[in-house]
């Protein structure tokens, strides 16, 4: 019985994917269909506007959000990979890509009228890779200065220090936006655009201030007390994570992604190592899943922990903060006991774990089970009815479901507005088929929605670690991996479900020991890209609020 | 003046790992002419500043975490009386650089640290924030924070846990303690 | 009759003594001017150890509720760190700023400390520990204590920092909006002890506190009372002008040194003169607990020294102000002034008709009851 649902299941994706092709090649003639780990689309670059148009916009599965933008130094082309799949079921996905051989002045239209997510990943394209995009409406660079020389991520990059030297000179921030549009005539007109108004008054919060939770930078044109616009600034911690991973083997960019996201440090991790394992084809033992699924939503538990704490302080009660990094030691107790390390704690590698769990392990993790109810519960008598805390996040920062999608906020956030988007339950992966657990759904949208949505899911993280902490068989933790790992050629894709939403890898091996181009899509991001939009006409106290709502972890974006 | 006599309350000299630079430390200053500790004004002047010191967290990344679990309940900084973090550079004594620091946020680290009243101290949280740490290759990160403003204590580990912050602490307390303010030749 | 016990511990032996004393040599003039510096003189010590007691208290009592430790390095149970910050603050450097108003900018927190300095005098602290006793007490003291938002604008405007600016601006929003509430509060017992003078207000109390004696109408004054007055000192939930999390810090950013110590200290001041002039005005002020008839019991509670009643009453006011700061999350400015413009105003108007009624018709305790209070 089961199965043949299951075969009609297949048969029905099969399905709707022979009429995505179809579809695709009725817009698109010339399009080139592979099937690779996920069904790629080639197309030629004047094309991608319309068939990413029609992909959104037909019935039957419209896929409507922008995964993953990859920019790729393709050696003789520039190129965007576009990972493309459906909001009301994320394991449909699809691979667009496109490319220009001109590497002098390289030109794509964006996409940013169809995903407003697009529109910061185009600049980082820009900044990294140096291919502007006709139509987006701000070509600033991204991460770098604007008088960055070169573009890290192109494979001929130059490196020497000389060229882009250390400077300790203050620059005066400029608010005038190059771009490049196209009239109806079809031809490519050069101008810029100014970000704010003339006598816009204009604070600066960010990069170094008490809650923009790390080093970001919102110009703010305030009118009063309210937010009329907000431009984002980002690159104050961009590290070159992607161009240093290009030339270290596999298990030492593990390390990378510990420091993205250094709160969901061990699911990141787990990301890596999926994408890595799906690729070499390495079996993961059965105790090493156990370990990690564990390990994961501990994690998460942490990882919500803070985010709760930070929110609260962020609305002004110290208190409540404290609290909140009271239990979360707890659990880094736990973490240090299994592995060493506190907040960064190296327990995933390929093909496994590398430490076992110790002996007192289940005792401590149940125990800390009980003592964590009770404080939810705590949490609810102290903050959750607070009438200052509620006039402070009901009804503020409302993000719509549409604009969810849109600008692909995922995790807590997205979980808020209503969207279902929990990697977890639409493409399991480790034990997340066999437990149960219930994937938290909002639909208010508000910061009260995201809020409680968190405590909740701390709540069912429990509930998951509960029903996996008895039954860890026993056997091996970690499969037998060879030191070097070449991964055969190809491009390898992996999503799971960090703290703040989707993480995302992306490797494209050339068959060598270290990945031609890696690419982490960052969950942050996308909350960050929201911000402009849902604290327009807000209160500046609020926007903070918001921040703390949304919860971004600024080095997971500038990577 | 005696290393024996840079006092820091619980923990005795001989556990300090690195006795052997403060000591050239003051010999240094004393060969710079400057006049190590001599009056009792001076130390109640040292005591005060040493057991006062007000923090500005410089948190770029990972590193503030930790730094922050040092602030929360199980560690807890106020003993030290360092939990008056202070969000304006213009009345913090010390800066904890704690996080990678990049091209793009050296002029602005610059910046902050010239607007701190002194005296000021620096401490240099995190291999990142020492040289670079992992990412010393990266063509976006500055290899140490010392390349932009002078440091006092450096913290290793990635990140370092709150206990090596602590120790760091005392550290900079000890180097506070064997200062000069009142007779300075140099002032 | 009950001042026939025997007060040890009370100051009013050594003063009268000491004013005997320089009397029986001096003129007249130099009598009043020794007298004058001796008195300043302690009001400034007693202003800035008050301040230290306080900081010191805030941060172990906070670290109570945070279940922390507090400081517990420096002096037996951290009982120095406030004296070591002092130490420290008063010799860091002071900067100069760049295209701020000098002027302005260095006479900002004069005007703060002034303020409070000059409530503070004001403040009957024990039986002969009152150094002013004005006929008009009560209004000199919300008029002086309202000059300290000079000093916070002052700040603000001359800086040259946005965020001190937004800071001085919320500030002043705040400060008028709740001097109001906290001046009718006031009159509300000012129809009620029918005097405005401290020493007169405090005598009246002497079996009945005014908190009692005019029951509901009393107790909803000192309500708002507390809510305004701590509204007024800029702490939290009411931190809007230095929110930490928005504003860095508020007005206050630019300071360093010596000056930002000053706002450091007239925080904390403030803090103690609301909560010293709520324990004055509604609890009896340095009046020990009495009840009329128990002759012993009053003779045993008059042992103590006023100065302790004082202090105690002013310490329980204190702690009720750090618990609400250390528990409630921040309003935002427009709940900030709903409260007060929608909320407490109204109610105050109505309250203060409704002690005038209660105060004629002989409604209060002391008309109803006159054989206990
Ligand atoms: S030293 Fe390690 S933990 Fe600290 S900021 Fe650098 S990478 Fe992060």
């Amino acid at each position: 019985m089961r199965i043949d649902q299951r075969n009609k299941k297949t048969f029905d994706i099969y399905n709707i994917m022979e009429n995505i092709k179809k579809l695709i090649l009725n817009t698109v003639p010339t399009a080139v269909i592979e099937e690779k780990q996920k069904l790629t689309v080639t197309v030629t670059f004047d094309k991608l506007h319309l068939l990413a148009k029609t992909l959104k916009e037909n019935a039957a599965l419209p896929f409507d959000f922008l995964v993953k933008l990859i920019g790729v130094d393709r050696g003789e082309e520039l190129g965007v990979n576009y990972l493309l799949c459906s909001s009301t079921d994320l394991s449909k996905e699809l691979v667009l890509k496109t490319g220009t051989t001109d590497r002098e002045n390289p030109l794509l239209y964006s996409i940013t009228d169809l995903f407003e997510t697009a529109q910061y990943n185009e600049r980082e394209v820009f900044a990294l890779l140096g291919i502007r995009f006709i139509n987006n409406p701000d070509m600033r660079k991204f991460f770098l200065n604007a008088d960055w020389v070169g573009y890290p991520l192109r494979k001929d990059y130059d490196a020497n220090p000389e060229l882009n030297p250390l400077s300790l000179e203050s620059v005066d921030m400029i608010d005038i936006a190059p771009r490049i549009t196209e009239n109806e005539k079809g031809e490519l007109v050069e101008d810029t655009v100014n970000i704010f108004g003339e006598d816009d008054y204009i604070i600066n919060i960010g990069p170094q201030h008490p809650s923009t939770h790390g080093v970001m930078h919102f110009r703010t044109a305030l009118d009063g007390e309210i937010v009329k616009k907000i431009d984002v600034h980002s690159g104050y911690i961009h590290r070159g994570i992607e161009k240093l991973s290009e030339s270290l083997t596999y298990p030492q960019i593990l390390h990378f992604t510990d420091r993205l996201d250094y709160l969901s440090a061990n699911i990141n991790r787990h990301g890596l190592c999926m994408a890595v394992e799906k690729a070499a084809e390495i079996e993961v033992p059965e105790r090493a899943q156990y370990i990690r699924t564990i390990m994961d939503e501990l994690n998460r538990i942490d990882s919500h922990l803070l985010a709760w704490a930070c929110q609260t302080n962020d609305l002004g009660a110290t208190t409540a903060f404290i609290y909140g990094m009271r239990e979360r030691e707890i659990i880094l107790d736990i973490f240090e006991k299994t592995c060493g390390g506190r907040l960064i704690i190296n327990q995933n590698v390929v093909g496994g774990v590398m430490f076992d769990i110790y002996n007192e392990f289940q005792k401590d993790v149940k125990s800390f089970i009980i003592y964590m109810r009770d404080k939810l519960k705590e949490y609810d008598r102290f903050f959750s009815h607070n009438v200052i805390a509620l006039g402070r996040m009901v009804t503020i920062g409302v993000l719509s479901k549409e604009d969810a999608i849109n600008y692909a906020v995922t995790g807590p956030a997205g979980r808020g507005s209503g969207w279902s988007c929990d990697i977890r339950k639409h493409i399991p992966y480790a034990l997340y088929d066999k437990v149960d657990f219930k994937e938290i759904i909002r639909t208010e949208g508000d910061s009260y929605a995201r809020y409680l949505n968190r405590l909740d899911e701390i709540e069912e993280s429990l509930h998951i670690i509960e029903q996996l902490i008895d039954n860890v068989p026993e056997g091996d933790i970690c499969a037998k991996v060879k030191p070097i790992i070449r991964l055969p050629e190809g491009e390898y894709y992996s999503r799971v479900e960090a703290c703040r939403g989707e993480f995302g890898v992306f490797i494209e091996s050339r068959g060598d020991k270290f990945p031609y181009r890696l690419k982490f899509r960052s969950p942050s991001m996308a909350l960050v890209s929201a911000m402009p939009l849902i604290c327009q006409n807000e209160k500046v106290s609020d926007f903070i609020g918001i921040g703390g709502s949304m919860d971004y972890v600024i080095p997971d974006i500038d990577r | 003046m005696e290393l024996k006599n840079v006092n820091i309350k619980g923990i005795p000299t001989a556990e300090f790992n690195d006795n052997e630079y403060l000591e050239n430390y003051i010999k240094e200053l004393e060969a710079n002419g400057v006049n190590v500790v001599l009056s009792k004004i001076d130390e109640l002047i040292n005591w005060g500043r040493s057991n006062s010191v007000w923090p500005l967290i410089y948190a770029t990344s990972c590193c503030g975490i930790e730094f922050m679990a040092t602030a929360a309940a199980h560690h807890d900084i106020a003993r030290f009386g360092m939990e008056v973090t202070r969000n304006s550079p213009r009345q913090a004594d010390l800066m904890i650089v704690a996080g990678t620091m990049v091209h793009k946020m050296a002029p602005l680290i610059k910046r902050v640290y010239d607007q701190m009243a002194e005296p000021k101290y620096v401490v240099a949280m995190g291999a990142c924030a020492i040289s670079g740490g992992p990412f010393i290759n990266s063509y976006h990160v500055v290899p140490g924070v010392d390349q932009i403003i002078p440091v006092d204590v450096y913290i290793p580990g990635c990140p370092p846990r709150p206990e090596s912050l602590f120790y760091g602490l005392m550290q900079l307390q000890r180097k506070i303690k064997v200062e000069q303010f009142l007779g300075n030749k140099q002032r | 009759m009950i001042l026939n016990y025997s007060q040890p511990l009370e100051v009013t032996n050594l003063t009268s003594w000491l004013d005997s004393t320089l009397r029986g040599s001096l003129s007249e003039f130099w009598v009043l001017l020794i007298e004058f510096v001796i008195v300043g003189a302690l009001l400034l010590a007693a202003y800035a150890v008050i301040a230290l007691i306080l900081i010191y208290a805030e941060r172990k009592i906070t670290a109570f509720f945070q279940a922390r430790f507090g400081p517990n390095r420096v002096g037996k149970w951290g009982l120095l760190q406030s004296v070591a910050d002092m130490i420290k603050i008063l010799l860091k450097e002071i900067v100069k700023i760049n295209r701020s108003d000098r002027f302005l900018f260095f006479a900002a927190p004069f005007f703060m400390i002034v303020a409070s300095m000059l409530t503070f005098g004001a403040i009957p602290f024990g039986k002969a520990l009152h150094a002013i006793d004005f006929n008009i007490g009560v209004l000199y003291v919300t008029a002086v204590s309202s000059l300290g938002i000079i000093g916070v604008l002052l700040a603000g405007w001359s800086s040259n920092n946005k965020y001190s600016m937004i800071g001085a601006m919320r500030s002043g929003a705040q400060f008028v909006s709740y001097e109001l509430s906290a001046g009718f509060a006031l009159m509300t017992i000012v129809v009620l002890a029918g005097t405005m003078q401290f020493s007169t207000m405090i005598e009246g109390q002497r079996y009945c506190w005014n908190i009692f004696n005019g029951h509901i109408s009393s107790m909803i004054a000192f309500v708002i009372y507390l809510i305004s007055g701590h509204a007024e000192t800029n702490r939290g939930p009411f931190d809007l002008p230095e929110a930490e999390s928005e504003l860095t810090a508020g007005y206050h950013t630019e300071y360093s040194g010596l000056q930002f110590g000053f706002y450091y200290l007239a925080e904390y001041l403030n803090m103690f003169i609301i909560a010293s002039i709520a324990t004055t005005v509604f609890l009896g002020g340095y009046l020990p607990i009495q009840v009329k008839g128990w002759v012993d019991f009053n003779g045993i509670m008059d042992y103590i020294p006023s100065y302790v009643w004082f202090f105690g009453k002013t310490a329980v006011l204190i702690f009720l102000s750090l618990w609400v700061r250390w528990s409630f999350p921040r309003l935002r400015i427009d709940q900030l002034l709903n409260l007060e413009w929608k909320y407490l105003l109204p109610i105050n108007l109505v309250n203060i008709v409704l002690m005038v009624i209660l105060v004629l018709t002989g409604l209060t305790l002391t008309d109803l009851l006159p054989g206990i209070f």
